[in-house]
């Protein structure tokens, strides 16, 4: 059977967007080759769309429609517009590394600790490295990520070492009707003490932009880190990230995802608990708008004994906006005496907007504690009165519960400065409303 | 002028009218008192001067230092100087009361042109407060009123009130809930704050409440209506006859 003659118009927009991109991509050799089986199974598979259980919400074939021809490097002008979006989202003490339309920006960024290895992923892949390419996890939108990479950042925490400077990407849209296409990696070593946070904005001028970002995380033996993501994307913008996790054990993982940008925006993270005694926690805020859709799906893998995960995700959504959480935990058989923890909340601002809430729990052992659970409904109307009867008005009461709602998930992470930049964006979303 | 007036008043919750052309007239430096059994309307009269949605009032006035009330949002009234200490005071995970507090006070001074109070100001204000109350500083830091006592609930309900320093005072059952010395300090609360500029409706069932903050005007209310107005001592004589002789005057 010729495959070629099935192609519908969206599969050859993206054969030639694959072929156009395919000279200036990094690698040759294996790299390429390793490139060029992740787009073939990417191209059996089109864009993922509801009729795929873990893109059921989501449908991109919908929402996104086509992959955008890849955004080309940027040039001085594009740099100087990523300065200003830069300022915005800088995080006091942070050593930041840029990414500016998916390329690796060494005078925007830092010079990393002592420690600390820092190389951008086109080096490595053109020393023929396919091992960046390779992902645990198997989802569509990562085989696009490994065939359209242009860039991204390589960090490695060495052994042992205790980072006193916040790591920052931060992900900077200059580009209009372009892909973006970044991956990065973030290896502690044992015993290893970072944080990280990763921010995606968008520079005056970007628009209508593809971020497609996947990050590989693994964290060693003993090894704790605070992980927070930012996403303010332009609210034209589609950005799905998918992140692996690798964890040892005795390991702490805090991670927290806030996405109040974006058009259409998907966080996936895979999560496998791999060595024994750790505590995970991953929690969210989803603040929408407008039309926007921002998914959440996370799948936390036990694979092991005596591990901790909680997860705690708050969404408020107004407007015609649509908020998904998908959370999924799995306790393979030997998995016994996990503690296993979910909790989805959505408030609804609004008669037409959306959340769907799917918590699904798969527990191949039998002494295990897991629980889960979601709920959905308006502001309360008894509190709202209360707060208006003692002066404030409506928008500000609003604000005052709104916040109260979202803490309890921002007061889950678990470093301060992180804690205060995501009750920031949080406040300025609220402001927006007024 | 009164500070509060309230003329035929008539309102419908639903489809099912409670008040039947209710009139009260309340000056400043005056202590009210409305009796009545449950189901009288009492509370009704309460929401309705505070702004409660849900009620539709289908006819008669609410004035307020000559303004129409009716015709406010709930957070004007409120800094216009009208407060309703609540029967059931709601409980706010996640907001300090701390910052409920300072909020909820800058928002009523902004709203009258004054400057809002300063962070050191306002914490003197508000611990002196607290301390007249036996509130202690850890109940300051918690969610608003969550995990107090029913007596801790009415004790934050007159912190506010002292904090605000409102022109009128309605206290919706205060003595729901209270035992004898939550009620006693309670009462004493309200009375530190009774002043010729301030007047209080005290509604309440029971005459028990009326042996600690002793009001000017008694008015009994039954069936959506003022059906007797009179001094204390209308007060005792319920306590003796009970509600019953009204319930045929309605």
């Amino acid at each position: 059977m010729n495959v070629a003659l099935a192609k519908t118009d969206a599969g050859r927009a993206v054969d030639r967007v694959f072929a156009a991109a395919r000279d200036r991509l990094p690698g040759g050799g294996r790299v390429a080759d390793a490139r060029g089986k992740a787009f073939e199974a990417f191209e059996r598979a089109g864009l993922p769309h509801r009729r795929l259980e873990e893109w059921k919400y989501t449908d991109l074939r919908v929402l996104m429609r086509e992959v955008l021809p890849l955004a080309g490097a940027p040039d001085a002008a594009a740099l100087e517009r990523a300065r200003p979006a830069l300022q915005a989202c800088a995080i006091d003490g942070a050593a930041r590394l840029v990414l500016v339309d998916g390329v690796f920006v060494e005078t925007l960024s830092d010079a990393a600790e002592a420690g600390v290895s820092v190389r951008a992923l086109r080096k490595v892949l053109e020393q023929d490295d396919t091992d960046l390419l390779s992902a645990s996890a198997t989802d569509v939108m990562i085989s696009l990520n490994a065939a359209l990479a242009t860039d991204g950042v390589v960090i490695e925490v060495g052994d042992g070492a205790a980072l006193t400077r916040p790591i920052q990407i931060v992900h900077v849209a200059t580009a209009a009707s372009a892909s973006i296409v970044t991956r990065s990696l973030l290896k502690l070593g044992k015993g290893a003490r970072a944080t990280l946070v990763e921010s995606f904005v968008a520079a005056e001028g970007a628009k209508g932009y593809q971020s497609n970002d996947a990050v590989m995380i693994a964290v060693g033996d003993g090894a704790e880190l605070s992980q927070v993501r930012l996403v303010a994307d332009s609210l034209d913008a589609v950005n799905v990230t998918s992140a692996i996790y690798a964890i040892g054990a005795r390991t702490k993982l805090n991670v927290f995802n806030l996405t109040s940008g974006g058009a259409v925006s998907r966080f996936q993270g895979f999560l496998t608990l791999a060595g024994e005694g750790s505590e995970l926690s991953v929690n969210g805020v989803n603040l929408l708008k407008g039309t926007q859709h921002a998914d959440t799906t996370l799948v936390v893998d036990h694979a092991v004994p005596h591990c901790t995960s909680r997860e705690i995700f708050r969404a408020v959504v107004d407007d015609r906006a649509h908020s998904v959480f998908q959370g999924r935990i799995i306790v393979r058989p030997d998995a016994q005496k996990t503690d296993g923890k979910m909790m989805t909340r959505a408030l609804l601002l609004s008669d037409e907007a959306e959340a769907d809430n799917k918590p699904e729990l798969e527990i191949f052992a039998d002494d295990v504690t897991c629980g889960h659970g979601a709920t959905a409904g308006a502001l309360d109307e008894g509190l709202l009165f209360y707060l208006r009867a003692r002066g404030l008005a409506e928008k500000e009461a609003q604000a005052l519960l709104i916040q109260a709602f979202v803490g309890e998930a921002i007061e889950q992470i678990a470093d301060d400065k992180f804690r205060e930049a995501a009750m920031a964006q949080a406040e300025r979303w609220l402001e927006a409303r007024h | 002028m009164a500070l509060l007036e309230v003329r035929d008043l008539q309102v419908r919750v639903e489809d099912r009218e409670i008040l039947h052309g209710l009139s009260l007239t309340v000056s400043k430096g005056e202590v009210h008192a409305i009796m009545g059994p449950n189901g009288s309307g009492k509370s009704t009269l309460s929401h309705v001067i505070a702004g409660k949605p849900g009620y539709e009032v289908t006819g008669g006035q609410i004035l307020f230092n000559g303004e129409d009330l009716l015709e406010m949002e709930p957070d004007e009234r409120a800094a216009k100087g009208v407060f309703l200490a609540f029967q059931y005071p709601v409980e706010i995970p996640g907001v300090a009361t701390m910052n409920f507090l300072r909020t909820a006070l800058n928002a009523q001074r902004k709203a009258r042109g004054e400057s809002e109070y300063s962070t050191p100001d306002f914490l003197k204000k508000v611990r002196e407060v607290a301390k007249s109350l036996n509130i202690p500083q850890d109940m300051l830091r918690r969610g608003v009123n969550v995990g107090f006592s029913g007596g801790e609930k009415k004790r934050n309900e007159i912190l506010q009130m002292a904090l605000f320093e409102p022109q009128l005072c309605i206290l919706d059952e205060m003595d729901s809930g209270l035992d004898i010395d939550a009620l006693r300090i309670a009462a004493d609360g309200v009375n530190a704050l009774r002043s010729p500029d301030r007047a209080m409706v005290v509604i309440t069932h029971y005459q028990r409440l009326l042996n600690y903050i002793i009001p000017d005007f008694v008015h009994v209310m039954s069936r959506g209506r003022v059906v007797k107005s009179g001094g204390r001592e209308l007060a005792l004589e319920l306590e003796e006859s009970g509600y019953a002789q009204f319930e045929d005057a309605a």
